[in-house]
Order: C-alpha cells, then structure tokens, then sequence
C-alpha cells in the first residue's frame, strides 16, 4: 500500500535574503523536489519608458542610469549609441577611449558583485562577497573622481562624455590595474578549487547550446553554454575593433561554467584597459550637438555588449525634442526565460544557485 | 585534470582566509574620522550665485523632475531679475544638469552629504536659502577653480582609510 | 521517608563530600549547580562577542565596537533587544508544545556541563560513566528543534525540522564510535580518567578519530558547512522562524550554548583537558582549559567563515558514506593497538596512526560519489 502525499505551495516571497531585489517565485515542491515554478515579478516597475516620452533626448539619460543600476557606464554608453546611430552624429577620438575605459572598469565592477552574490547565496557567510567589494570600492573611488557620483554616474552624453578625466586619474587608475590580478589569483585560490563550491556548483543547471539560443539569451550565460557570441566582437562600436582580446567560451553551461566566465571576462577587461590607457589620444570630449537636439524621422536600435548582456535600445523618433517611443531589451529579463527550465526537478538548494548564477538586477526587469 | 577531492581545496582557501585576517581592516570610524570626498562630487543641495545670474530659466528648463521652479519679471532697466526660485531637494535627483545647462555658470553643487532633517518641508528651499556665502561648499562639477581650492580625494587605492 | 531516601542520604552526605565542606551535601550541590549555570550562560554571551570580533577579522573589517570598550557590552545589548520584544504566537500553532520547545532545545546542552572537569577532580558530578552520559542526553535537544518546527504551522520550519531530524540522527553514529576509541586508549568511561590517562594529547594519538569527532560535532550543532537548518537564503531562519521575545533568546543561547559544549567536550577528550604546566597554582589548569575551549572555537570560526553549505543529500552522503566506514576503520585498528599498548612506545602508535589517517582519507575520498558523479576539478 502506497503513502498518499500532496504536495504544497512554498512562497520565495518579495521579500527574501536571496533574490537580488523583490522578485517572488512560487514554488510547488514535492519532499524537497521543485515540481513547477512560476516567477512573478512586476513590483519594481516605475514606468521609464512612458516617462521618457515626456522628456528631451538629453534629459532621458538620467533614467538610463536607474535601469541596471549596478553598472550606470554602460546604459548610458547603450543610451548613447542608440541616439547618435538615429541621428548620424560622430564621436570624437578621446570621447570614445574614455567610454571603452569606462565601460570595461564597469564590467569588471559588476562582475565582481555578480561572482560574490553567487557565493553568498550558495552559502559562504558574506567573506568572498566583502573581498570583493574591497576592490569594488577602489574602482567607485575612481568614478567618484571623474564624475562625482558612486552609483547613478550620468556622465556620458550624446555626441561624448560630459567632463574630461582629472589628472590623478591615470595614476590612480594604473596603481588599481597592477594590483588587480594578485587579487583576482587570490579569489581563485579561495574559491576554484574548493571542493564545497564544485560539489554544489558542477552539473547543476545545465543549459544546453540549443536551449541557450532557443530562449534568447545572451551575455556571460549564453557564453557559457558554448556559443561565441559578443557584439564587441561581431558587430564593433566604438573603437572596440583596435584592440585585440579574446572572448571566454565554457563548454557544458552549468553553474560553475558561469562563476568561471565572469572571472575571465574580468582578465579580459584588464588586457582591454591597459590597452585604451597606452592609445589614449589627446583631443576634443564632446562632439558639436545643438543644444537641444532634434533627429531626423525614422527609427534605430543601438546595443552594446553590457556586464549583463545585449542591452538594447529602439527609438523611434517624428522630428521632436522628445522621442516617439523609446523601448528597452532588458538582459536581465530575456536570461530569466530558461529559469522554468532549469528548476524544474532540482531541490530548493540548487534552484537558489542557479537563479544566483544568472545574475540579475531587477531594476532591468521591471523597468 | 587532477583529481584533488581530499579537501586540499578546502586547505588552500581557509591559508587565503587566514592570510586576509592578518591585514589591517579597511573600515572607517565614521563620525570621528572623515574621508575626503571627491572634489567633483555632486552634493546635496545647489549653491546659487545670484550677481552673475541673468535670470533666464535654462536651469528649471534643463531639469528632468523639475525641482527648480523659476518666476522672472522684468524691472525698470527691462533687464530680467528673479522674483521667485525654489528649489525642493527632496525631489531633486541629483544629476548635474542645471549646473551644465547654466550659461553663466553661476550655478554649483554643494559639497556637503550631511544634511538630513526632520520633517519633509524642511527641504524646500527658496533664493535666499541657497544662496552663495562664505560657508556654503561649492563643489568642483563643472567648475575648474572650486576643483582646484577642495582638498584632493582619499583613495583606497593608496591604502588610506582616513584622514590622518 | 521513602525506603531508598533514608538509606542513601546519609550515606552521600558522608561519602561523597569531603571532610572539611561546611553544610551538608544538598547545598553544596545546589550552589554550585547556581555557579555553573551562570557560567554557562556569562561563557556564552562571550562566545557570540568573541565570534562576531573574529569573524570580521576575516572579513577585513572591525566587528562591533561602539557599545562599551571594544564593544564587550554588544551581547548585554542583543539580550536585551530580544526580552524586550513582543512574543507573537501564530494563530493555528499548537500552543503547548510552542511553548515547551525552546526549554526542550536548551536543557539537554546545559545538563552536559555537569561532568566536564575544570580541575582535577573539579566536575560537578565526577560520574564515572562520563562520557556515556554525554552521548546519550545530547541526543535529545533534537526533540526540542522537531516540536518547534511542528508546532509552528509554517511550512519553512516544516522543511527545515525534517532536515534536522535526518541530519542529527546521522552523525550520531560516526560521532559515538569515535568515541570509543578515545575510551579504549584511556580505559575508563569517566571524564576526568580520561584527562588523567593523557601523557600524549590524544589527537595525535588518534588523528583519524578527530577529524570524524570534529566533523561530526559540526554537524549536531548545525555549523557550517553543515547549517542548511538557518540557511537564509532558502527557508529564512528555519525552525526559530516563528519565535520572538524570550523564546527566541531561549533557541539564540542554544546555538551558542551547544558550540560551548562541543567544544569543551573536544578539549577535555583530544587535546588534553585541563593538562599543562601549572607552575604550582591550582588556578593556572582552569586559564589552560579555557584557552583551549578558545582555540578549538576560533577554529569552528575559521570554517564558518570560509566555507559555503553543503546541501542535504550531500550532508547524508558524507556522513554514510566516508564517516562511518572511516569510524568503523578507526576503531579496529585502535583495538588492535591497545593489545600492544603495553609492549610498543607511544611515538611508534602516533607515527602508525597519522601515517594511515592520511592513507584512508585519500583513498576514501577517491571513491566518495554523491548522486552519481565525481567530483572533479
């Protein structure tokens, strides 16, 4: 005679130690086993892209910073490009090397937070996190310099950047980039060979090369599933095309290869940067854009390659001061898709690990 | 690849635990040692520098929220002057643009972040409040020679915590 | 009186006292029991001080400092914080058992404080089946944490009190025939016979039965790597998660008060007690004991703070599968040992037993699989 056993309803409610923001997941678990999961999210949305219509296509930069706030660089950078490619507006030399300086200093900043989080959710008590938020701290010093803000920077702007670097900044800059790696060697001492790690990372939330693509993914998880896909590689903006640097691929696409990509990614971004400050030429910041700016009709989708993935934007502009419509690829929202997936059938330990690993922000998913 | 599951990994990362323990913690005690924050650092209220003003509105125009409200009038050289100018910092999002957007450059961000209060309308401040003085703080965003008088920032990176 | 009353009394308070005690047996007993509940409970508001400074030594940053010189006053202040706070009972718990789980939870673990010795000789009760008395009033806490789970109607303490049960109730096992091996080189149940019987600390006589008592002993008091019950990030503070007020401090002392107890347990069975150079004072043995209850808690530190949570079948798989065949290994070849105690130098036995702890680990851990994989690098 069979036991006869229900299952029942558990609530990672909007309010929870482990999802990076109010993000409600509810379970159906049998014992220990997920049977289904449904994700509900929604309780961040502050309507950007409606708001936006109610401003000039300068003004609109300030709510780019609000989108992934963890890494403002890059949404302004995206924000950027998307207005100029509308309105065929050229970038001047040194604008364009500070922006790559800029934007990797951010990949390397968000994947930091993204690589601590990931052991604070598997259960490490906050000590990776805290080292790595030590080297966070010095690259937020550095913005502090440039632009006077640690978080919503609001420093790029359409046609350039707003300010130029101080002079202490290049010093700065390259006493961080020469100490960087022996931390970088010392979190792989703690973390790559750690039994612990492995036994609760390998093999869990494998995602597969067809899956990946299938469900549109992009960014550190799609690469990580085997596909060599980076836009500063396949579609170059900026002056991305002079430098030359590699692009990490994993093989299998479970949770270990994600934790692996962001810290070579990281490398990468080192190369990328010392790169920029050795060509840094002298020059104009700001390219001559009227003060109040007003596109030619028709429409344009600009996308960088952010810490998160292709963050997109689509504008559709009639000839105004302020965009007829103006639309978001959020990364954090298209890398969720698999989440069904990939839960179904694990226990609620690995399910913490896997959401942990794609790492999102949830200001990008609500928007 | 090496089969290393006899928790030599574990050894390796409690030496590197171990290791960090021994250096020097890289907290400050707040109120009674204070860092130097960035000279270009976008403060928590505007300085308003009212003989170089021409009363032209750029700044509430170039605002994104409109926290700035403006009310000009012309007087008897039918030059503009500024009757009204109230700014409310609890809805100011601190982003630079009216600093930029002012053509005589008469407007500056503080350098100050201390300056929390105890009921909401505390924070609306009209022209008198923001008025330039000697005590007010302007901070060096978008303005090279209040950049070159703040003292210069500490950085973590050249191991400082606090100020001696 | 009853029969067995009127026979035993008189006989304990001549016997068992000393000749030179004031007052009878009943109020000795009766003050020092006062004496060692208060140091228990002063032992673990220092505990949870001195975790949370060295923990943030490992952290790069200055634990809490502000309440009082360097912060010695931050457990009075925690203590405080939770008395004074409302004690909300959900609607559908089943009161009475709400209420007596905490009392459950904490009284086995400050019943074991009372055959630990300080000194020699200087337990409250010097049992002389000791260490039997630990293993089997140890166990029964767990009765406490399964009645909070219950009894809380919430589906998290649900969750967390059946993992508590299968967790506990595992390393037991491993936990006791390790202790076995201890008792076979002492040749005494008592536990301060086995203090006396030290002239080598006996974790280098026994390195395997350690490693298994220490992992082990983790394991009962829910530490990481093995504290899946509080883990936050899934079930959000587990069985306690329907406490507040008195209650809640009753569980919070638990944590600590267990670690205590573990710890004191490991000093007084592997490193030797209240053994070292005494320089003539009978003082001196007590600082040494509590300087190595210290260092084996700086240690349970060390780990916490480095290392992430296993899951649940892998806490299972590690306890079956490489704890207790390494258990059973361990204790017949100590058996073999002690025939040869008397003819064989102590050094010999040290060299032998190092020698194949490391050989067993290398070659159990070679074969260790946990649903089906092997771990590789």
């Amino acid at each position: 005679m069979s036991l006869k056993t229900e299952t029942f309803l558990v609530n990672a409610g909007p309010q929870h130690p482990s999802t990076h923001g109010v993000f409600r997941m509810r379970f159906i678990l049998d014992g220990e086993v997920i049977q289904d999961v449904e994700p509900v999210f929604g309780y961040l949305h502050r309507g950007i892209e409606k708001l936006s219509e109610g401003l000039t296509y300068s003004q609109d930069m300030v709510f780019t910073d609000r989108l992934d706030y963890l890494a403002s660089m890059t949404n302004n950078e995206a924000y950027a490009v998307a207005v100029e490619k509308l309105a065929g507006i050229q970038v001047p030399e040194r604008a364009e090397y500070l922006r790559v300086i800029m934007a990797e200093l951010m990949r390397i900043s968000s994947h930091l937070m993204g690589v601590g989080f990931l052991t604070n959710d598997i259960g490490a008590f906050l000590t990776p996190l805290l080292y790595m938020y030590r080297e966070r701290e010095k690259i937020l010093d550095l913005f502090d310099m440039v632009c006077g803000q640690r978080l919503t920077y609001n420093y790029m702007r359409i046609g350039g950047v707003s300010q130029d670097i101080p002079d202490e900044f290049i010093p700065a800059l390259k006493k961080f980039i020469d100490t960087l790696p022996k931390f970088i060697e010392e979190y792989e001492q703690l973390l790559k060979t750690n039994e612990i790690l492995l036994i609760r990372t390998k093999n869990v939330g494998i995602l597969t090369k067809e899956a990946a693509i299938n469900y549109s993914t992009a960014g550190p998880v799609l690469r990580a599933s085997g596909v060599k896909w980076d836009i500063r590689k396949a579609e170059p903006y900026s002056v991305y095309s002079r430098f030359n640097f590699e692009i990490p691929t994993g093989t299998k696409g479970d949770v270990y290869d994600r934790y692996r990509i962001k810290i070579e990614e990281m490398l990468q971004s080192i190369e990328i940067i010392k790169q920029a400050m050795a060509q840094l030429p002298q020059g104009d910041i700001m390219a001559k854009v009227p003060r109040v700016l007003r596109p030619p009709k028709g429409e344009a989708y600009g996308r960088i390659e952010g810490p998160k993935g292709e963050l997109g934007f689509y504008l559709v502009s009639d000839g105004a001061t302020n965009p007829y419509r103006l639309h978001i690829r959020p990364p954090s929202l298209l890398n969720l898709s698999p989440l069904r997936e990939l839960a179904i059938g694990v226990k609620i330990a690995d399910a913490m690990a896997i959401f942990g690993s794609i790492d999102i922000c949830m200001g990008e998913v609500d928007r | 690849m090496k089969l290393n599951n006899y928790g030599e990994g574990i050894a390796k990362g409690m030496v590197v635990t171990m290791k960090n323990a021994i250096r020097a913690p890289i907290t400050t005690q707040y109120p009674e040692k204070q860092l130097h924050i960035s000279r270009r650092t976008r403060g928590n209220q505007l300085v308003w520098d009212k003989e170089r003003c021409i009363a032209c509105s750029m700044c509430a125009r170039a605002c994104p929220v409109g926290c700035i409200t403006m009310a000009t009038s012309r007087d008897e050289n039918k030059k503009l002057k500024v009757d009204k100018m109230d700014y409310d910092a609890g809805v100011c999002i601190f982003c630079g643009l009216c600093v930029e957007a002012c053509p005589q450059k008469c407007l500056y961000m503080a350098s100050e972040y201390e300056k929390s209060v105890y009921s909401r309308n505390k924070l609306n401040f009209t022209k008198e409040d923001i008025l330039m003085t000697e005590k007010s703080k302007p901070s060096g965003y978008y303005s090279p020679e209040n950049e070159a008088k703040l003292p210069k920032q500490t950085l973590l990176v050249d191991g400082k915590t606090w100020d001696k | 009186m009853p029969i067995f009353a009127r026979n035993i009394l008189p006989a304990l308070n001549s016997t068992v006292l000393a000749s030179d005690w004031p007052a009878g047996f009943w109020s000795h007993l009766i003050i020092f029991i006062v004496i060692l509940f208060v140091f228990v409970i002063f032992m673990a508001m220092g505990f949870i001080y001195f975790e949370r400074r060295f923990i943030s030594r490992f952290q790069i940053r200055i634990g809490p400092n502000r309440i009082g010189p360097f912060g010695l006053f931050q457990p009075v202040a925690d203590v405080i914080k939770i008395l004074i706070k409302e004690d909300i009972v959900p609607l559908n718990a089943d009161k009475l058992i709400h209420l007596l789980a905490p009392i459950m939870a904490i009284a086995p673990a400050i019943m074991v404080f009372a055959v630990i010795p300080f000194q020699n000789g200087a337990a409250l009760v010097n049992l002389n089946i000791g260490i039997l008395y630990i293993v089997a009033v140890s166990s029964i806490s767990i009765v406490g944490m399964v009645m909070a789970g219950w009894s809380s109607n919430n589906k998290y303490a649900l969750v967390s009190a059946m993992r508590v049960i299968a967790q506990v109730v595992s390393y037991e096992i491993p936990l006791a025939l390790a202790i076995i091996g201890v008792v076979l080189f002492a040749g005494t149940l008592s536990m301060n016979g086995i203090v006396q019987a030290q002239n080598i600390p006996y974790i280098l006589l026994q390195p395997l039965g350690f490693l298994i008592y220490f992992l082990g002993s983790m394991a009962e008091i829910n530490r990481t790597p093995f504290d899946l019950l509080e883990a936050e990030g899934e079930i959000v503070a587990g069985y306690n998660i329907e406490y507040s007020g008195f209650k809640f401090a009753l569980f919070y002392l638990n944590e600590y008060t267990e670690a205590i107890a573990v710890s004191t347990i490991i000093t007084t069975l592997y490193l030797g007690g209240w053994r070292g150079p005494s320089f003539g004072l009978p003082v001196i043995p007590v600082l040494w004991f509590l300087v190595k209850v210290f260092a084996v808690f700086a240690v349970i530190i060390w780990v916490r703070a480095t290392l992430p949570r296993l899951r649940i079948d892998q806490v299972m798989g590690f306890a079956w599968k490489f704890l207790l065949p390494l258990a059973i290994i361990n204790l017949l070849v100590t058996g073999a040992q002690v025939v040869f105690w008397p003819v064989l130098s102590h050094w010999v036995i040290v060299g032998v037993n190092v020698v194949l702890a490391a050989v067993l680990i290398l070659a159990f851990s070679r074969f260790f699989r946990t649903a089906g994989d092997k771990i590789e690098a």
